[in-house]
């Protein structure tokens, strides 16, 4: 607690001097984990390729750290009352990298660009009635319904937008110019040597004038977890990204000289960590069993630990850092008895349980070795399953497991982020990221799609009120943590996280202090 | 004539050789749970089926097995080493923009090793039982116990993190803008932590077998009769005793060498080194079926090609190899 408020403090005092006196130039050093396997935001849509890309492409809009929308290539945008329209003002004078000028026509074709290839942009407009440009400077959006959870929909890893000129008619995948993307962003593409770095360079054209302030931008391949804290040390590199350590390297990097970190810039993902518990099939299957799960659990243990104090353990399936995030539900505090109560109720036969940690490197591990230890306290017996990435979403994907870590990103609102893990329609072998637990409740069914489409906010927060309580009662997976990965960089790095996604687009805005 | 023939053969089993092991890695890799669609899917944090469908048609991967087995040996019979979906680039592009960095490490590190072991492992034998002896076998010794990845990390926190002497990772100095000579040095230094950490093992493995094998060789008639003759003992060592000795050297270089391409794995992600192993390991992970593939061809070959070598290399050093009897 004590490091976070320190943390705070300093980034509260790094606002207040930034705004004094920016300087221009220099270059950063940041490291990139792992090396993204394409950089065209548009088809390829993962965590590392989000983090480069976001400097090249831009969305309509962004959003601050509290997720309320700010301008982006829309310098303004107006929302109907009823909710059935959205039109949008786009800023004027602005190029692509190759100097082709940037204009609604471009945003009509992105729409149909990530209909092809963006599924959680496909799920956002299938509530999309038309998408029209009346003048080269605006775009009008014609809702099906009102969609509330519509308007956080358009930052650059949700909706980046991406050149007609260079797609339009093309074989999008198998594009050239996929290696080299052009975007509008206040970074352009210069160089990527595969394995070790990529090399961005200030957009001189960029539409707001006195930004970017950094020349050069180079985002380093390092795939060794304790070389990339070596790197950071030796000052071969000033910024490591949320997760680019392991765990227990953090406390030592962050109480060097001149080294700053915070975990803000994550707002808008808010991964919310917990296990899927089988409700098909097995012990699991058995309410009291997951229930049971909850109180055998030491989650603050986990999270003083394992996680160094980051992160907040979660009450339920919404992110505290989430809009329509409720505290009213049931608790479950560690409670060992009341564990093992709720076992001998059910009559648990020591039937063992599989558990299958998150193949993301030693912390995972180990957190999935407290959960062995906290689940035998209370005579659940466990096998610690294992497999690699593949072999991973493998097994969640065609539901073989019996309990499964995972973490997935909540977009700033239940309907975008939280509703696909526990609605029945989103049952479907194949992929990791929907029901995978196989929860079934008509009656929530029901809610989460009223919710979805109520216009007004104040019956938006009941409704989700309502869900928040019903399935905590129901446990149908195991929250364990609301994961914070904090940024470490050098002090002299100012104005570096501004935004609900923090790296992904904050170097617009950052400088170096020489 | 007879290294000529030798040639031809061996060349004819190797062509037979690589196809086996191109069709029998085609069904390991697909043997392994998971492929490139569902990885890709997986790392996107988002996914419907639409999306892994669509991977699957784009990849190929929706066609039956047998049809996937026959394109691919089709390709690489036309040596066509396919593409990579996933880094969007054919294949051959990717291994060829790996290979100099890995090769340069490698062929560095097999040098080092192979000179200094060989040296070493003549003096120590020269030396049997003295001082010098031991501090040579204790030191080799040392090296040949000692994990790779655990040296690695040693190296770097002491030369570079503590003294500051040699960058700790990297190829070269990212956006020096050095050229020439200059960005032939900035490489070297770059290249001593890694291609030493590397050597180290095989250098202490060269010198333990030429130590071994000139005290053995020393110990038969010949050596004997040429001391008889009055030769100076340099003389005796040189030409009598090492060029013997010499043989199950070169019978373990051969299999050292044929790893250029793919034994450096743990070295080049210790030390972010820009190579071929790094490339094969995450093409592994991902599942990127032509990539990994590739360097599994690539790789076997290296094996093969080196083999030929080594043989040629024994009837050179021991021309009685060879000869009919």
């Amino acid at each position: 607690m004590k490091h976070l408020k320190l943390t705070t403090f300093l980034v509260a005092a790094m606002l207040a001097t930034g705004a004094a006196a920016q300087e221009d130039g220099g270059r950063l050093d940041l490291i990139v984990q792992p090396e993204p396997p394409s950089l065209m935001l548009g088809l390829v849509q993962n965590g590392p390729t989000q983090m480069v890309s976001g400097q090249i492409y831009e969305g309509l809009l962004r959003y601050n750290t509290d997720l309320e929308p700010q301008p982006s290539l829309a310098k303004s945008w107006e929302i109907a009352e009823d909710g059935m329209t959205y039109t949008f003002h786009l800023n004027e004078g602005v190029t692509w990298h190759d100097g082709e000028p940037f204009s609604s026509a471009d945003v009509v074709f992105t729409t149909k660009f990530l209909q092809d290839n963006h599924p959680r942009f496909r799920a956002a407009f299938s509530h999309v009635e038309s998408v029209e440009a009346p003048d080269a400077n605006t775009v009008v959006i014609k809702m099906k319904e009102p969609y509330g959870p519509f308007i956080n929909a358009f930052e650059a890893g949700s909706m980046p937008i991406v050149p007609a000129h260079i797609y339009e008619g093309t074989d999008y995948a198998t594009n050239e110019m996929n290696a080299t993307p052009i975007g509008t962003g206040p970074y352009k593409f210069v160089e990527w040597s595969k394995g070790s770095f990529i090399h961005l360079t200030k957009n001189p054209d960029y539409y707001i004038d006195g930004l970017p302030h950094i020349d050069d931008l180079y985002y380093r391949v390092v795939p060794d977890a304790a070389s990339r804290a070596v790197a950071f040390e030796t000052g071969e590199v000033s910024v490591l990204p949320g997760g680019a350590v392991e765990n227990w390297d953090v406390k030592r990097l962050t109480e060097m000289d001149g080294v700053c970190s915070t975990s803000a810039g994550w707002e808008f993902f808010a991964p919310h960590a917990w296990m899927w518990l089988n409700n098909r099939e097995g012990p699991t299957s058995d309410k009291r069993f997951r229930q049971a799960v909850m109180f055998a659990l030491d989650r603050e243990f986990v999270k003083d630990v394992v996680w160094n104090g980051f992160g907040k353990v979660p009450t339920g399936p919404v992110s505290s850092k989430t809009n329509f995030y409720s505290d009213d539900v049931p608790q479950y505090p560690h409670d060992p008895d009341k564990a093992k109560e709720l076992l001998a109720e059910m009559g648990y036969d020591g039937t063992p349980v599989r558990v299958l940690p998150l193949p993301y490197g030693e912390t995972w591990q180990r957190w999935a070795e407290a959960v062995k230890q906290n689940l035998e306290e209370v005579g659940i017996k466990v096998d610690i399953d294992s497999a690699d990435v593949a072999g991973w979403n493998e097994k969640t994907a065609n539901w073989d497991y019996d309990m499964a870590f995972t973490y997935l990103y909540q977009y700033g609102d239940p309907a975008l982020g939280v509703a696909r893990n526990y609605t029945a329609d989103q049952i479907k072998k194949g992929s990791p990221w929907n029901n995978v637990e196989g929860y079934e409740n008509p009656e929530l069914d029901k809610k989460w799609a009223a919710a979805a489409i109520e216009p007004d906010n104040a019956k938006r927060q009941e409704l989700y009120t309502e869900i928040q309580q019903q399935i905590v009662e129901d446990v149908p997976v195991a929250w364990l943590l609301e994961i914070e990965f904090p940024t470490i960089y050098r002090c002299n790095v100012k104005n570096l996280i501004t935004t609900g996604i923090g790296l992904n687009d904050g170097l617009r805005d950052a400088w170096i202090e020489q | 004539m007879a290294i000529a023939g030798t040639i031809f053969g061996r060349l004819l089993k190797a062509a037979l050789t690589l196809l086996a092991i191109a069709v029998l890695n085609f069904f390991l890799i697909h043997a392994a749970p998971g492929d490139p669609a569902v990885v890709l899917a997986g790392e996107a944090g988002a996914a419907d089926e639409q999306m892994i469908a669509d991977l699957r048609a784009q990849f190929g991967l929706d066609q039956p097995l047998y049809v996937q087995l026959y394109r691919y040996v089709g390709n690489i019979l036309t040596l066509d080493l396919g593409y990579s979906f996933r880094q969007g680039a054919p294949v051959l592009d990717l291994i060829l923009e790996r290979l100099p960095a890995t090769l340069i490490l490698t062929l560095t590190a097999f040098w080092i090793s192979l000179l200094a072991g060989v040296a070493l492992g003549v003096a120590a034998s020269a030396r049997v039982g003295k001082f010098t002896d031991s501090l040579i076998t204790g030191t080799a010794l040392l090296f040949y116990a000692t994990p790779l990845y655990w040296a690695a990390l040693m190296a770097v926190l002491v030369f570079s993190v503590q003294l500051g002497w040699l960058p700790g990772f990297g190829y070269e100095t990212v956006g020096s803008g050095y050229g020439g000579f200059d960005r032939a040095i900035d490489i070297l230094k770059h290249l001593i932590l890694p291609a030493l950490t590397l050597g180290l093992f095989f250098m202490a493995v060269y010198m333990r077998m030429t130590r071994a094998s000139m005290l053995e060789v020393a110990q038969q008639d010949f050596v004997k009769t040429a001391r008889a003759k009055g030769l100076a003992p340099s003389v005796i060592r040189r030409r009598h005793i090492l060029r013997n000795a010499l043989l199950p050297v070169v019978t373990l270089a051969g299999l050292q060498a044929g790893q250029l391409v793919g034994g450096a794995v743990l070295t080049e992600t210790v030390f972010a080194w820009p190579g071929i192993g790094r490339l094969m390991f995450e093409s592994l992970a991902a599942r990127d079926y032509n990539t990994i593939l590739g360097v599994f061809l690539v790789s076997a070959l290296m094996v093969i090609i080196f083999n030929i070598i080594t043989d040629i290399v024994y009837r050179l050093i021991d021309p009685r190899i060879g000869q009919k009897a």
